[in-house]
């Protein structure tokens, strides 16, 4: 087995004459968890979907032969009137209702028949639309777990979710972690969570501004880089790494 | 006599259970309004059929799909799709329609007229409602998840593009199959009146879509019977059926 699940190399997106991504590369090492930060238009929901292969670029992105990836978009939202299930949902990735409830209970759902009740009902017959925003993300992880991936692409975790389940969405992260091999790359734009959670990181501003281990590669002049010289930054001295 | 109005009636609950099962996408898609003025551009088909004596179901058929192809291309492949656009372009086709269409079959077209269906036709409207039932059922779910992420279909490998035009073309053959009972200018509510009506009392997909094709289905036979018993045209009186039932749905909802 290659020892890298991922190699990029001179990743250009370009629209319009426009670079959104100049000439990126790096790699991403198999059970690795890499943060992309960035300030707003830096690139990293492009740099996504170039390595889902959604967009048209240069360069290469290549994964290994046996990589299956679990992709959770940012922000989704379904309206309230919109008669589609939980349950059906879920089966529009996978019929089989043990391996659906074994991934709700991954997320946290649990899955005895008197948990599995979100106000009232049965969580699976629960309508998207009425989920509160932890929710309904951890619904789509649930989703993206469905086809046993061995990467998850997350983008913006924690957008359009209220602080207790935005810590929760990252235990879980980090729980599902140590279950299972899983190489996990997520957008942030929170240094915290990064310290916290992430072995490596890749600041982007169209192009790699910085890459490494938190502590190391996020100084002042990357973070000048990143997102001008007036922010202000502190470092974590108590944060509890992952890998210790 | 009787049998021929009952095979009219079987015919036309197919039609109506088409549309309505087609309607659910429409209106979870919110394309409702686009769905509403497609109709519209069956009657220059229509019209240009009759002119050539070919059957105007295949005339009807043709201009929709033309249309759907240009619907499809700007919502795709451009960043200008714009709903007024459509709306411009498929009245003005429906103004070119009635100018071109011969005065005595004008009305029939535009409000429908269910004693002009054939046995012929009868089999082949049959046979078009069961096909698109079929197709439809099976891309079903990646249709349903390209409304909801389009990103998470494209990441599961669908096909997004290809599945949006086959339904917009599934469209269209349901348009044309109802256009001889409803009329071009009233088609389009068949298929988002019953969705509509069936979004206030279903509690999932499933119930939704079903509920859809059965409010598409009654409307079509009560609509039918009426205008054969008070003798009016039969577009606005199944039309008016469905908006009925719509405005019944409502009290269901607001009950439970």
């Amino acid at each position: 087995m290659e020892n890298n699940i991922l190699t990029v190399s001179n990743l250009v997106v370009e629209f319009n004459n426009h670079k959104i991504l100049d000439n990126l590369s790096f790699e991403v090492k198999r059970d690795d968890t890499l943060a992309i930060i960035g300030p707003n238009g830096a690139g990293k929901t492009v740099l996504f979907k170039c390595l889902l292969n959604l967009l048209p670029y240069k360069g290469t992105v290549s994964w290994a032969d046996d990589t299956r990836i679990g992709y959770v978009p940012q922000r989704l939202t379904v309206s309230k009137d919109i008669p589609l299930t939980v349950e059906e949902f879920l089966k529009f990735k996978e019929k089989d209702q043990v391996k659906i409830e074994s991934v709700l209970s991954q997320v946290g759902f649990e899955t005895k028949d008197e948990h599995l009740i979100h106000k009232g009902k049965r969580l699976l017959k629960v309508r998207l639309g009425v989920l509160s925003g932890g929710e309904f993300q951890r619904v789509l992880i649930a989703f993206a777990l469905l086809g046993n991936p061995n990467v998850l692409l997350f983008d913006e975790p924690t957008s359009g979710v209220d602080v207790s389940s935005e810590e929760t969405v990252y235990v879980l992260i980090d729980r599902l972690k140590k279950e299972k091999d899983l190489t996990i790359i997520f957008i942030s734009h929170e240094l915290e969570i990064v310290y916290r959670y992430a072995a490596n990181v890749l600041c982007l501003n169209k192009e790699m501004v910085c890459w490494g281990p938190p502590h190391i590669a996020i100084d002042k002049r990357s973070i000048n880089k990143l997102y001008g010289e007036d922010v202000r930054f502190y470092q974590h001295h108590n944060h509890n790494h992952k890998h210790e | 006599m009787e049998n021929n109005l009952l095979f009219t009636l079987a015919v036309g609950a197919l039609v109506g259970a088409a549309s309505g099962f087609l309607g659910s996408f429409m209106v979870i898609k919110r394309m409702s309004l686009v769905g509403d003025a497609l109709s519209h551009v069956a009657l220059p088909g229509l019209a240009i059929a009759l002119m050539l004596g070919i059957n105007p179901m295949l005339g009807a058929f043709i201009a929709l799909s033309a249309a759907i192809l240009g619907v499809w291309y700007l919502g795709e492949k451009t960043e200008i799709y714009s709903e007024a656009l459509v709306g411009i372009f498929f009245t003005a086709s429906l103004a070119i329609g009635i100018l071109i269409t011969p005065e005595p079959e004008l009305l029939e077209a535009l409000f429908g007229n269910f004693e002009k269906i054939s046995f012929l036709d009868g089999v082949v409207i049959i046979a078009t409602s069961l096909s698109i039932y079929v197709v439809i059922k099976k891309i079903s779910s990646e249709l349903l998840l390209g409304v909801i992420s389009e990103e998470l279909a494209r990441s599961k490998k669908i096909n997004v593009s290809k599945i949006n035009l086959l339904y917009l073309l599934a469209v269209g053959l349901v348009v044309a199959i109802g256009v001889k009972f409803v009329g071009t200018l009233l088609t389009g509510s068949l298929v988002i009146i019953p969705a509509v009506a069936a979004k206030n009392i279903a509690k999932n997909i499933k119930g939704f879509q079903f509920y859809a094709a059965v409010i598409g289905a009654t409307s079509m036979v009560i609509g039918v019977t009426i205008s054969k018993i008070v003798g009016i045209a039969s577009g606005p009186a199944v039309v008016l059926t469905s908006a009925s039932l719509f405005v019944v749905s409502n009290f269901i909802r607001r009950k439970r």
